[in-house]
């Protein structure tokens, strides 16, 4: 088991410097011109500004030599400075990830815990009321667009009915607590500042229901599917036959077997949520990686791409492994194989 | 197993409804909008770019139906001419993206050893960004307009068909039709082509065809975020991004949106229905 591990974790970092590979290539390769980007058009037409910028920033290097610094800089945990912001770019993802974790976890959560037993009673409840409920909530959920829910939630429960904050992490009034994570909630609650971590809360509550939607419809979409699969199958058949409550028979024969679908699908998911995130921050004027990577593309920042693509491939490729391993100990048979 | 019991049951009507209504409805969606897109010239009421300041921000009424933006513009023209943009920047990258994908894995699958490992790891460097976020990064580097935000996207497009096709064509390589055609001096792109393929077309269109709606919401992501279309197009996305301010003029975003909802849902009841009626194990349930 540990040597599988080991193996896999070793394959993984050999896949993340690949992927980077690829989006350097990729980046370097399309015409744009993070000169014109920065500089703009009249400076651009300066042949002596042009050169200083790309000698700066290493851009007059060969492709091979660029990466090779890069690559350097990876392997010491420094992503180079950005190009936009004059800063290092962990120093940029130190302050601007924090906000997306909060948000990005709290999504999931709420995903999960509504998801997966929404999916599991509408396969139980087939063709009621509850079934048509949860396929016509999750349709809508991976259907509507993003930033066009986040528009209509935003002017319903803030403009029109009042219910919810207004976009941002905090209200103008509120205190920023002392950061320590980063991560308001935890931050206010630490020292002990009840009135801006429910603040925070509240500002948590519509961008997270917005950014769970899809994630939350695919889950629940999943879910139904595979425990259809599994109620349908003789096992549970035989448990019902031996006179077993309906509910043994759901929650201990049914689900075990219907979890690896949707486990897969949830880790793929989780993966996902930085490309909902950048809508869902957009529209609520979170500043967060969504944001940044929004920025950093349109800005043609190259060491901030790579660094999120690094990061971005490297929590799809662990999440990826946890996968796997959790397959272990769903279905022991994968591990004899 | 209740099989036998529901085909007594049910009358012929209600058993058509229940397998293919979804399927139906899905199509009949997508059809509507197919014909709005081909016909925009003709069904939109105004011409979506003849801006009318006096006229601007006015609610749904007889003369403008869904109201009109910021611009005075009539909202019901744009979202009927912004069917155009999204339909064929839906096809072309989800068809461009399929027969690339399709090839590729197909060939690997096809050609096994080092070739098929190769093209596979590649196909998971590929795969394992979301699309969303190398296509912004592309298309920001190329500059904007619709036809460089579709070569972003296909860039990142194409992985997921790689994987299925090179699945389907292994499962379909070891039966025995294929063996007869190579006995029968069949050349591999001939098999390929002309034998695997069209018996391992049904999950490949079923993917296509959920796969369409999928494009439809990354380009309307892109577009709002203003890497799609140039302004003054008529496109869903950057319709909702120029009304997004306006909580109390809500038509302007609304409109746009359920649009893309609604031809989103299209695709997938019609892709549900493919894969219901496509997959005999589904029939029961």
């Amino acid at each position: 088991m540990i040597a599988y591990v080991a193996s896999r974790l070793v394959t993984a970092c050999v896949m993340v410097v690949l992927a980077s590979l690829v989006v350097f290539l990729i980046a370097n390769t399309v015409p744009g011109d993070p000169v014109l980007a920065q500089l703009g058009d009249l400076a651009a037409a300066n042949p002596a500004v042009v050169a200083a910028f790309r000698h700066r920033w290493g851009l007059d290097l060969p492709l091979w030599e660029r990466y090779w610094v890069f690559l350097q800089g990876l392997a010491h945990g420094d992503f180079g400075e950005s190009i936009a912001s004059h800063r290092p770019v962990l120093e940029d993802l130190r302050e601007y990830a924090p906000a997306t974790v909060e948000l990005g976890m709290l999504a999931f959560l709420l995903s999960l815990v509504i998801g997966l037993p929404l999916g599991i009673l509408a396969a139980v409840k087939r063709d009621t009321w509850i079934d048509n409920a949860a396929r016509l909530v999750s349709l809508i959920g991976v259907s509507a667009p993003t930033f066009w829910l986040a528009f209509v939630m935003l002017a319903i429960f803030y403009g029109a009915l009042d219910w919810a904050p207004g976009p941002g992490r905090l209200s103008a009034s509120a205190f920023p607590p002392t950061p320590v994570t980063g991560l308001l909630l935890f931050d206010s609650a630490r020292s002990g500042d009840w009135e801006t971590f429910w603040d925070a809360a509240a500002h948590l509550v519509l961008p997270a229901i917005v950014l769970a939607s899809s994630t939350l419809g695919l889950i629940t979409r999943t879910t139904r599917a595979a425990m259809l699969e599994a109620l349908g199958q003789d096992y549970v058949r035989t448990a019902r036959a031996k006179g077993l409550p309906g509910r043994a028979v759901v929650v201990g024969h049914a689900l075990p077997n219907a979890m690896l679908p949707v486990v897969t699908l949830a880790g793929l998911a989780f993966a996902n949520l930085l490309a909902g995130a950048v809508m869902t921050e957009t529209v609520f004027s979170w500043p967060g990686l969504g944001r940044y990577t929004f920025r950093a593309a349109v800005a043609i920042d190259f060491p901030a791409i790579l660094a999120i693509t690094v990061i971005v491939a490297a929590q799809f490729v662990l999440v990826n492994l946890l996968v796997d391993l959790s397959y272990a100990v769903l279905d022991p048979r994968t591990v004899k194989r | 197993m209740s099989e036998t019991l529901i085909l007594v049951q049910e009358a012929p009507g209600r058993r058509f409804a229940r397998r293919y209504g979804i399927a139906v409805a899905g199509g009949g969606l997508i059809l509507a909008w197919l014909l709005l897109a081909v016909l925009a010239p003709w069904v939109a009421p105004y011409d979506p770019n003849f801006v009318d300041v006096a006229g601007r921000l006015r609610p749904p009424s007889s003369a403008h139906w869904l109201g009109t933006d910021a611009l005075g513009r009539d909202v019901l023209s744009r979202v009927i001419w912004g069917a155009r943009v999204s339909m064929l920047v839906g096809f072309g990258v989800v068809l461009l993206g399929a027969a690339f994908g399709t090839l590729l894995g197909a060939t690997a699958a096809y050609a096994r050893g080092w070739a098929e490992e190769a093209l596979m790891r590649v196909t998971d460097l590929v795969f394992c960004f979301p699309p969303i976020i190398l296509a912004m990064a592309i298309a920001a580097a190329l500059g904007i307009g619709t036809l460089n935000t579709m070569i972003a996207m296909l860039v990142v497009w194409w992985p997921k068909f790689a994987r299925l096709a090179r699945s389907l064509v292994i499962s379909q390589r070891a039966l025995e039709y294929v063996e007869a055609a190579v006995t029968s001096g069949a050349g591999p792109g001939r098999v390929l082509l002309r034998q695997i393929l069209p018996n391992a077309a049904g999950p490949l269109i079923v993917l296509v065809t959920l796969d369409l709606g999928n494009a439809i919401l990354v380009f309307a992501g892109l577009s709002f975020l203003g890497l799609g279309v140039t302004p003054p197009a008529a496109e869903w996305g950057a319709m909702v991004a120029e009304g997004r301010e306006l909580v109390q003029q809500w038509w302007v975003a609304t409109f746009p949106g359920l649009a893309i909802l609604s031809v989103v849902m299209g695709f997938n009841f019609l892709g549900d229905g493919l894969r219901d009626w496509l997959d005999p194990r589904a029939e029961s349930r």
